[in-house]
């Protein structure tokens, strides 16, 4: 019983952190909710006996992500942001949407039936989670971590590209 | 933990590795070299030896996560050759937009790479890590003129949609996931085998999850939007390359994903497909019609051919897939052989990207006037096109199927085409040159044009060869 409670707060609270994000006209406030959002879902990791997951998600997200958001946000122009509407006029066909995906995803999740559990979960091998995540990524999932660094440095380069100075001539 | 682990093989990754590497070192020797047409050339020397080397690449490996099949080198080989024309026409046309960095070809090589990542998976997390380097690339190359507003516009666009349809499919994996216990697309369609999974609802939803990601990415209606907005922002050299790669990539993907991995569910995707394809013929030609940029017009234009490639996807047989991946191959052909036209046009000082900058082009430049009358013939379907061709065996295969229905919707739609392909033609031949034109002709793109030019006039003369290529290719494909 008490693991659902916690887990019924969890998925609420960020349901509802998820909705204030997108609603704050401050962008400031904004990314405060946000940063009580990122430490929401991480609980949400440790739930799943992901304690390196939930470790990485502050650090990465809380930690690093959401500064750079706030860089970002003090360098825009605060007073006229607050001024311009938040929604363009389109916003109930968009909640309509939102809502019918809902009660599709509602109706459909409800016959999900799990899949055999993996064999890598520290319950199974006995080792942390950091060594099983290790040895899957340069065993198992070798290929895909490789393209994974092609997909950073691709977007390190987009990023000097398109800060570089225009060309003269 | 396992000892015995043995270093995998890494024989039919050969290609993409090759191409990793050289766009690594065509990274680096851009630091160095002065001249980028020498960085543009060592690019295709690089895309000419990786496809070499491709055909002998077969083989599984990384424990099942990459397949190097007929059907992959097939798309592989659509990649490639998409990736050398779009080069050749964009030596000289990166210079007239003034944003000639070297970058941009290891940008367009990093997105091939993505796309044969794509072909070759094995593995849904392989699949969707392939469409992300294809799609981060690509987000880039169509933001590449800094200064250009519409640019800026497109690259934005372009990124926040993908990263939407990014997210679908990751929904949709993770669902499949959770149902079935692991991402390798065979042994999902082993799980959803032999635990009659074939009618879960959960199933169903992952599945239509993976339409509106793969729709996104082929730019089938109602996932088009973004589509003309990039297409005409994007430089136009971009435009041809991602009209054709991305689009072939994301037929690839529904290949595997939906012939292979949810075979067993084809009765329920098939209904969502076929309104998806007329739609997406629909909306494609006809708001093509009221066009008058002719890059916004081509956008249309390559949403409506996402419509009729879906038929043979929608047949579900060899023939349809041969016929699909046939139609992609000649796509390539015409479409980029049309841009290549498109950039003649832009020269210093001039656009050259309205319909009505075509007036009377037959008076001033007779050359590239015919070699537009081909490629629009192409688009449209008349002989004797490889445009044509690619059609005739497409619907032949959704009819033998027995969606005779759709093919005559299909046609009905091909008609109406002909009225915004045919009204260029109608500008060049029959009404009086306008404005001064001044065609930018390079090496490069006369090379192009006549690659393409010839392609699509033999194909449609002599098709058996490449038909036969794509049967033979997918014989191993559904083992």
């Amino acid at each position: 019983m008490l693991p659902e409670l916690f887990f019924g707060y969890f998925a609420a609270a960020i349901i509802i952190f998820s909705l204030i994000v997108v609603t704050r006209r401050n962008p400031v406030h904004s990314v405060l909710f946000m940063l009580i959002l990122f430490f929401h879902i991480a609980a949400l990791y440790l739930f799943l006996d992901a304690e390196f997951l939930a470790a990485i998600q502050v650090i990465v997200y809380a930690g690093a992500i959401l500064v750079l958001f706030l860089f970002v946000v003090l360098l825009l122009n605060l007073k006229e942001e607050t001024l311009i509407r938040r929604y363009i006029n389109q916003w109930p066909m968009g909640v309509v949407f939102a809502v019918g995906l809902f009660i599709l995803m509602f109706i459909s999740v409800r016959s999900f039936l799990a899949g055999p559990k993996g064999e890598i979960s520290s319950v199974l091998t006995g080792q942390s989670n950091v060594t099983n995540l290790g040895t899957v990524l340069y065993t198992e999932y070798l290929f895909p971590f490789e393209i994974a660094s092609l997909v950073l440095l691709v977007a390190i380069i987009g990023a000097i590209v398109l800060a570089k100075k225009r060309l003269k001539s | 933990m396992n000892p015995t682990l043995q270093f995998p093989q890494l024989g039919p990754v050969m290609p993409e590795i090759v191409m990793a590497c050289a766009a690594l070192i065509i990274l680096l020797l851009d630091l160095v070299m002065k001249r980028k047409e020498t960085v543009a050339f060592l690019s295709i020397v690089a895309t000419a030896i990786v496809t070499y080397i491709m055909f002998d690449a077969s083989g599984v490996t990384f424990g099942g996560m990459f397949v190097s099949d007929g059907y992959s080198m097939f798309f592989k080989f659509i990649f490639l050759l998409s990736l050398i024309l779009s080069i050749l026409i964009s030596v000289k046309y990166i210079k007239v937009e003034r944003v000639n960095f070297g970058e941009y070809y290891s940008l367009m090589l990093f997105a091939t790479l993505g796309m044969m990542i794509m072909a070759s998976a094995g593995d849904l997390i392989v699949l969707y890590l392939g469409l992300e380097l294809m799609a981060l690339s690509t987000y880039v190359l169509a933001g590449f003129i800094r200064y250009d507003k519409k640019s800026n516009e497109a690259a934005l666009k372009y990124f926040l949609l993908g990263a939407f349809a990014s997210a679908m499919l990751l929904f949709g994996i993770s669902l499949t996931y959770g149902l079935t216990g692991t991402t390798n697309i065979k042994a999902v369609a082993d799980y959803i085998a032999k635990n009659g999974l074939s009618a879960n609802p959960a199933l169903m939803f992952s599945v239509i999850l993976f339409t509106v990601a793969f729709g996104f990415k082929i730019a089938a209606a109602p996932f088009h939007m973004w589509a003309p907005d990039v297409y005409e922002g994007a430089p136009t050299s971009v435009t041809a390359f991602m009209s054709v790669g991305p689009k072939a990539a994301g037929f690839a993907a529904i290949g595997r994903v939906f012939l292979i991995a949810f075979a067993l569910l084809k009765v329920d995707w098939v209904q969502i497909l076929i309104p998806i394809a007329v739609i997406t013929m629909a909306t494609g030609n006809i708001l093509a019609i009221s066009q008058t940029n002719i890059k916004r017009m081509l956008a249309y234009s390559s949403i409506a051919h996402a419509g009729y490639a879906l038929l043979g996807i929608i047949a579900g047989n060899s023939e349809g897939l041969a016929s699909t991946m046939n139609y992609l191959l000649i796509y390539a052909f015409m479409n980029i052989g049309a841009f290549a036209v498109v950039i003649l046009l832009r020269s210093e000082g001039f656009k050259g990207d309205n319909i009505s900058d075509y007036e009377g082009l037959s008076k001033t430049h007779p050359l590239s006037a015919a070699l537009m009358l081909v490629f629009m013939f192409s688009l449209t379907g008349i002989p004797p096109t490889a445009g044509f061709m690619g059609k005739f065996y497409l619907f032949l295969a959704a009819v033998n199927a027995g969606y005779t229905w759709l093919v005559v919707v299909a046609v009905i739609f091909s008609a109406i085409s002909a009225y915004f392909y045919l009204r260029i033609v109608m500008y060049m031949y029959m009404k009086e040159p306008a404005t001064e034109v001044k065609l930018a002709t390079s090496p490069g793109i006369n090379l192009a044009l006549t690659l393409t030019v010839v392609a699509v006039l033999v194909i449609g003369v002599l098709p058996g060869k490449i038909i036969d290529l794509a049967k033979v290719a997918i014989s191993g494909f559904w083992a």
